[in-house]
């Protein structure tokens, strides 16, 4: 029996600050900068809120919704380029808060913007070899953008949390490939309080390379063609990379728009895809069928082809709140509060 | 002293070459102008590399005997040299190699020019390339070249009624020839509106006014002229070659609406080929900023002082005009990787002498100009070449 999605979670901080206010500390045309992005407002996490606190809302999220003994949760796998110690787990922080430990393995991810789906790829293979009943895979960050750096108008915060296991799955996993190379078109070295990129380096040769090869690989192996699919989700830097790429591959804008939340949550990184598929299965029927393809800079895309199952007529989605519940609840800050909740004004002493 | 033809030319794409380094981009230009050529790598007797700053855009300094390194030519010990002038490096390399060839010291000689600009940040570009300024007087107070060229615009505006709208069409007019253009960076037309809203850089200079950054290589071969009929029907001769410096700050001239350099390094060029401005049937200028196509074409004798904007405005310099200029795209079009645009412009001078331009041709051109500035000025090369019958 292959294995599948059996819950999931989301979370999504409330406070959203709006490009244009951002264009506006700057200098910049907001109303050209919102356009080139296709983004209108991004999230903003609380001043006491990481991405360990968002994984911990996400994976409650999850827990809700299912009647699963967290003890029986074998492994614990947080993907995000932002985990608040550079040595020490978030994925120990949140398995204790769960109630899953001690009994388990855990550990961090980190490959830029896709280390939750790869979390999810890794639970799938321990529960299909038997190693575990239930992995829960996450994907969080709180990403950084430098204060005047293009990326600050979508670096935003946000995660998605995934229970695999075998029974009782709402949401079958058929397949799932990667497409990985060593491009180098943004990275954060030890120390860096920001990341660097390559500006439009990290389009052709890094987003579209690897979600393409990626996607059509993924539909060679499982022999289907975009039209097959009711949903797709891409990863989503900002609001124009995945409708390009979508179109390139051959996808309609309707069966992306579900999930596609850039545009009013900004870019989450390893919790952009994860959030988009949660988003889809918020109100997938069952023998929908799902196409999800995260990147992760650095650089590689991992491709699931995912089929609803029946049993998500049982499943209780109402008990977490719903991704667009998330992104519909929110209170706007300006660029000061903003700025004070990411720490980017220092305290003097 | 003898005559002197090019009797092969290669170039890449210019863009942004992400998966291809300094030496690809080298060896792809000269393996095509050796291949036009007819000629083998045993024939080379020396190369000359016009390049203006690896050291900062990829850390290699020591690029020439790289090149001919990798280009297979380390076992055979001939000279290769690097020219540096800034900007007007490949201009400069030509004007060598010319020299070398004219002097008999050398037969067979290619000249190069390359440069791989996008490797580093664009913050990082347009401090390398500020090294063309006079650091102490000009960038350690904060100047860039877009802030240079645009205090030269603002006195032209002032001087002589040039206008933001003829500078726009400068970019429009070089949009139309790059979209001809299989090499160029930008192959796509701009209307007036797109260039005039722009966003601003420094006034009066718009993002369309400047030129890009670009990764880029072209080479030519030359050879004495009466070797060249051996390897190709169709020499090119380089009749004219002319170079003038100026002071490398821009305060310290009396009038920033002209470059003696160009006057001086035109002058010389002129006189050696034996011909007039107005003989001249295309020309390749250096279009760093819109504003500078405007004030080469009064410097080198096209139009008066003065009148460059007007000529634009008028259809002057567009390809059915009467004095074509920069059928390539220009460097606003065409791309401009520093150390490789002098030779670029040669090559598309050959082209069109020889009448293998495509769609930019120019009908029966005969006599082309190539004008190749560093800096705002302090170098100027020029080069005349003509059709051999």
């Amino acid at each position: 029996m292959s294995a599948g999605i059996v819950s999931y979670g989301a979370y999504i901080p409330r406070y959203r600050i709006d490009v244009g206010e951002i264009a506006r500390v700057w200098g910049a045309d907001g109303e050209a900068r919102s356009k080139s992005l296709a983004v209108y407002s991004k999230s903003v996490p609380g001043p006491d809120e990481d991405t360990a606190t968002i994984a911990i809302e996400a994976a409650r999220n999850a827990l809700r919704r299912v009647n699963i003994d967290p003890k029986d949760i074998g492994a614990v796998f947080v993907g995000s380029e932002s985990h608040p110690y550079v040595v020490k787990p978030t994925a120990s922080i949140v398995a204790e808060a769960i109630g899953a430990t001690p009994y388990l393995t855990a550990a961090d991810y980190e490959f830029a913007c896709k280390a939750g789906t790869t979390a999810i790829q890794t639970c799938m293979a321990m529960v299909k070899s038997g190693m575990i009943k239930y992995g829960l895979a996450i994907g969080a960050d709180t990403s950084q953008g430098a204060p005047g750096d293009p990326l600050e108008y979508t670096a935003s915060a946000g995660g998605a949390a995934y229970i695999i296991g075998k029974e009782g799955v709402i949401a079958r996993i058929n397949h799932t490939v990667s497409y990985t190379t060593d491009t180098p078109d943004f990275w954060r070295r030890e120390g860096q309080k920001y990341p660097s990129h390559g500006g439009r380096f990290t389009g052709e040769p890094a987003y579209f390379k690897h979600i393409i090869n990626c996607t059509k690989h993924l539909m060679e192996s499982v022999g289907t063609k975009p039209s097959d699919y009711n949903y797709a989700v891409f990863h989503q830097p900002n609001g124009k990379f995945p409708m390009r790429v979508a179109k390139i591959l051959g996808f309609t804008k309707e069966q992306i728009t579900t999930g596609l939340l850039t545009p009013y949550i900004g870019n989450t990184y390893s919790g952009a895809v994860p959030l988009g598929l949660a988003a889809v299965l918020d109100v997938a029927k069952p023998g929908d069928r799902i196409i999800a393809v995260s990147f992760g800079s650095g650089a590689g895309s991992d491709a699931f082809d995912i089929t609803v199952e029946d049993e998500i007529e049982n499943y209780p989605r109402h008990m977490g709140p719903s991704v667009m519940e998330l992104v519909e609840n929110y209170k706007m800050v300006d660029y000061a509060i903003y700025a004070k909740f990411r720490r980017k004004i220092h305290l003097g002493v | 002293m003898r005559r002197v033809a090019i009797i092969g030319v290669g170039t890449t794409k210019f863009g942004e070459l992400w998966d291809k380094s300094l030496r690809d981009i080298g060896i792809e230009a000269g393996i095509k102008a050796i291949e036009d050529a007819n000629i083998s790598g045993s024939d080379i007797d020396a190369i000359y590399v016009g390049n203006m700053s690896a050291g900062n855009f990829i850390n290699q300094e020591h690029v020439a005997a790289l090149i001919a390194d990798y280009a297979g030519l380390a076992k055979r010990h001939i000279p290769a040299t690097r020219v540096e002038s800034a900007c007007a490096s490949g201009g400069l390399a030509l004007r060598h190699g010319f020299m070398a060839v004219a002097s008999g010291i050398h037969d067979i000689v290619v000249v190069g020019g390359a440069e791989k600009m996008t490797d580093v940040s664009g913050a990082d570009a347009t401090a390398t390339l500020i090294m063309a300024a006079d650091q102490e007087w000009e960038a350690f107070v904060g100047m860039t070249f877009p802030g240079l060229y645009a205090m030269m615009a603002v006195r032209h505006m002032y001087e002589y009624g040039t206008t933001k709208e003829q500078l726009a069409m400068v970019a429009v007019k070089n949009h139309r020839n790059g979209a001809l253009n299989p090499n160029a960076q930008f192959r796509r037309e701009i209307d007036l509106d797109t260039a005039l809203n722009a966003p601003m850089i420094a006034y009066p200079l718009g993002l369309y006014d400047c030129s890009p950054v670009t990764d880029g290589a072209s080479a030519v071969v030359l050879a004495p002229l009466e070797m060249a009929k051996k390897y190709t029907d169709t020499p090119i001769e380089i009749i004219g070659s002319g170079q003038a410096s100026e002071s490398l700050a821009l305060h310290d001239r009396e009038d920033i609406c002209t470059m003696k350099s160009t006057v001086f390094a035109a002058r010389e060029a002129y006189k050696m080929a034996g011909i007039m401005p107005s003989d001249v049937d295309v020309a390749e200028v250096h279009d760093c900023f819109t504003i500078n196509e405007i004030i080469a074409t009064e410097d080198l004798g096209f139009f008066k002082k003065g009148e460059g904007g007007k000529a634009v405005e008028e259809g002057l310099t567009e390809r059915d005009g009467e004095i074509p200029v920069n059928t390539s795209g220009g460097l606003k079009a065409k791309g401009h990787p520093v150390g490789a645009t002098g030779i670029a412009q040669a090559v598309e001078i050959v082209y069109q002498l020889r009448g293998e331009a495509g769609k930019r041709q120019v009908d029966g051109a005969e006599i082309g100009l190539a004008h190749n500035v560093g800096g705002t000025g302090a170098t100027a090369v020029v080069h005349i070449m003509r059709r051999v019958n």
